[in-house]
């Protein structure tokens, strides 16, 4: 069973059929057209639509920076321009000026980062525990996790407000970063990878050289965690660095997250889209730039609990 | 006062030490999961269920609890005419992006599927959208879909097409926002498509190739079916977040409360106006308790629905017997070579799947 765990990923249940026998090393994953036997290389129109597609992902962002550069009189005009103009630095000064763009920044690195980091954490040991421990209830437990995947929690938000404020937590960023402090997704997706990726043996080896069970899962499980923690953690940032919702309601308008201070600038500027929109490009800019870094990681995450899940 | 020796002091520190081990293998686990759970208690499971209990009283978002009074915020909640518009514009919206969107992923999975150059990069420029803010999204499709001067209109124009007035009709700006939910959903949705077609055994395909079976029909007949488990997924998944739509509506406008005549007000907005702005949190709560009622109501006959479409898929495009027995048989030649080393299949690898 373990053995078979060291298998690369693409070498799923479709690549023996080839009639090898049994413990004969494994071939090369044939690079193959998926529509089985049928022609092997696609032909204009896959590529055609493939670029259609591409070119509707990325208009949209294309047209923020345009009108995001050009001034009042260009958007307005009956003619829209369909190439960026140069106003782009003085719409973002103005931008800048005008909403708490910063602070927001700020707020919205640290709401994100943080959060991640501790729904890896969290995740990570919940999950090794359900994968690799064994104890009383853990089925049942487990099960319970994946049925609140389901639980639109976003409903809660009448009373977490009121116990928000009577903490006195309103307006503060512990208040958008407790409640994401941890997911029922990121337990669930854990427990799935590390049951396939940790052997066993590994973990009595260590809990037979003396290791403590903390000592075992810090240098045996959480390693063996990283590939998973990693897409995790990413898929978490973009999540709450995109979350509107609850820090709309809970943040004051003086210490915002990203996504709010774009609704403020919304509020501000609505007849003058040149500036809404540099303040879209400005604050989407950074997750491009996460995206261009890794989003072949974000990718391969979104297949491998596809496939899984 | 009896001294111990040195021999059974030592006894007594092992003894000791294999008790706090034993301790240590019992109760770890439990310490392991309990971050979680006792966190998903006081931030998801409490505010639920405590909705409930908010529902059935007077209660001011400043002045606090009042009196119990039953049923009435929900009474009151139905008698009102928004409320009733708000569920009309969430499943409009919703039905309005999710359907398209399952069917247009399924193509893209589709043509991503073959075999491409630059794999990677077609399914990173699938993805981009999913990484932009749904406020974001809002602001950049308000301006594209907007009355006057909006590139949308204008493009519609040059071709004699008069101009739509996405910011005061109904329907217009219910496909303006579900355009936004497709913006970011569809390429994800379509990646997980991806995934799970790449799990379908490739001897189906052979087999219905070699009985004549046109790549179409094998889609129909191979791919759909099998993908059963996946379109629920993301038909479910699609369900809960679609009916809390809020960011993009939101932002559709400058005023954020839906048009002037609500045209566009989702539930989650509706429950934002009497919470915050009506500053009734007795009713908001009965709005979220609604809500949370009808996912999983919709939920569940999203489930049993879109089963039985992947069912009759299935029949209605079947193969025939002979093509049916024809891949079990080359499924099961595979089967015995590979047993020894090959994982057990992933998703849906069992023989009872073939569509029969």
């Amino acid at each position: 069973m373990t053995a078979n765990a060291t298998l690369p990923v693409g070498l799923g249940a479709g690549e023996t059929r080839d009639g090898r026998p049994p413990g004969a090393p494994l071939p090369r994953p044939r690079r193959r057209g998926r529509a089985g036997g049928y022609a092997n290389r696609p032909g204009f129109f896959v590529y055609g639509t493939l670029a259609a597609v591409l070119l509707g992902s990325v208009f949209p962002l294309w047209w923020s920076f345009v009108i995001g550069s050009h001034d009042k009189a260009a958007v307005n005009s009956p003619t829209p321009p369909l190439l960026p103009g140069g106003n782009f630095l003085a719409n973002a000064a103005t931008v800048i000026d005008s909403i708490p763009f910063w602070t927001a920044l700020g707020n919205s690195i640290v709401v994100s980062t943080s959060i991640s980091l501790a729904v890896v954490f969290f995740s990570t040991l919940a999950g090794y525990a359900f994968s690799k421990l064994k104890f009383r209830g853990r089925e049942g437990l487990l099960v319970f996790v994946i049925a609140t995947m389901a639980v639109p929690t976003q409903l809660g938000i009448v009373p977490l407000f009121i116990v928000m404020s009577k903490l006195g937590w309103t307006g503060s960023l512990a208040a958008v970063i407790v409640p994401g402090l941890v997911t029922a997704f990121g337990v669930f997706w854990m427990t799935q990878y590390l049951r396939e990726a940790l052997p066993d043996e590994l973990i009595e080896a260590a809990r037979i050289d003396g290791c403590s069970m903390i000592r075992t899962f810090w240098h045996v499980g959480l390693p063996a965690a990283r590939p998973a923690a990693a897409m995790l953690a990413l898929f978490t940032f973009v999540s709450s660095w995109t979350n509107f919702f609850w820090p709309f309601i809970v943040l004051d308008p003086n210490n915002p997250t990203l996504p709010v201070a774009l609704q403020q600038l919304q509020a501000a500027y609505f007849v003058d889209y040149s500036l809404v929109l540099a303040g879209v490009v400005l604050s989407t800019v950074p997750l491009i730039v996460l995206f261009a870094l890794a989003g072949k990681q974000l990718v391969s995450g979104i297949m491998a609990g596809a496939v899984k899940g | 006062m009896t001294t111990l020796t040195a021999d059974e002091r030592a006894v007594r520190r092992i003894a000791f030490r294999q008790t706090l081990g034993r301790w240590d293998v019992r109760v770890s686990p439990y310490l392991y999961i309990s971050p979680f759970f006792v966190l998903f208690a006081l931030i998801g499971l409490f505010p639920l269920v405590y909705t409930a209990y908010v529902s059935v009283h007077e209660w001011n978002l400043i002045g606090g609890q009042g009196d119990f009074v039953g049923i009435e915020n929900y009474a009151t909640v139905l008698s009102q005419q928004y409320f009733w518009t708000s569920l009309r514009n969430t499943f409009s919206i919703f039905l309005l992006s999710s359907v398209p969107q399952v069917i247009v992923a399924l193509l893209i999975a589709a043509v991503l599927d073959a075999n491409l150059r630059a794999k990677t990069f077609w399914r990173m420029g699938v993805l981009l959208p999913y990484v932009v803010a749904p406020v974001a999204v809002a602001l950049i499709f308000g301006d594209l879909f907007g009355d006057r001067y909006g590139l949308i209109n204008t493009t519609l124009g040059t071709l004699g097409i008069d101009p739509i007035r996405w910011h005061v009709d109904v329907l217009p700006s219910h496909i303006a926002i579900a355009t936004m939910v497709n913006f970011r959903f569809t390429g994800y949705n379509a990646l997980i498509l991806l995934a799970a077609m790449q799990a379908i055994p490739r001897d189906f395909y052979e087999a219905a190739m070699i009985d004549g079976a046109s790549r179409v029909r094998s889609f129909f007949s191979i791919t759909v079916p099998m993908l059963r488990p996946t379109i629920i997924f993301v038909v479910i998944t699609s369900t809960i977040g679609g009916l809390q739509i809020f960011d993009e509506p939101r932002l559709f406008d400058q005023s954020g409360r839906g048009g002037a005549n609500r045209q566009w007000q989702t539930i989650t907005m509706y429950l934002y106006e009497l919470g915050w702005g009506q500053r009734d949190f007795g009713r908001a709560a009965a709005v979220a308790w609604l809500l949370f009622l009808i996912i999983v109501f919709i939920a569940m006959i999203n489930f049993l629905i879109t089963r039985k479409i992947a069912d009759t898929g299935s029949r209605g495009n079947s193969l025939t017997r002979a093509q049916a027995k024809e891949a079990r048989r080359v499924r099961a030649a595979r089967k015995a070579s590979a047993s020894a080393t090959a994982r057990t299949g992933t998703t849906e690898s069992t023989p009872e799947r073939i569509p029969a």
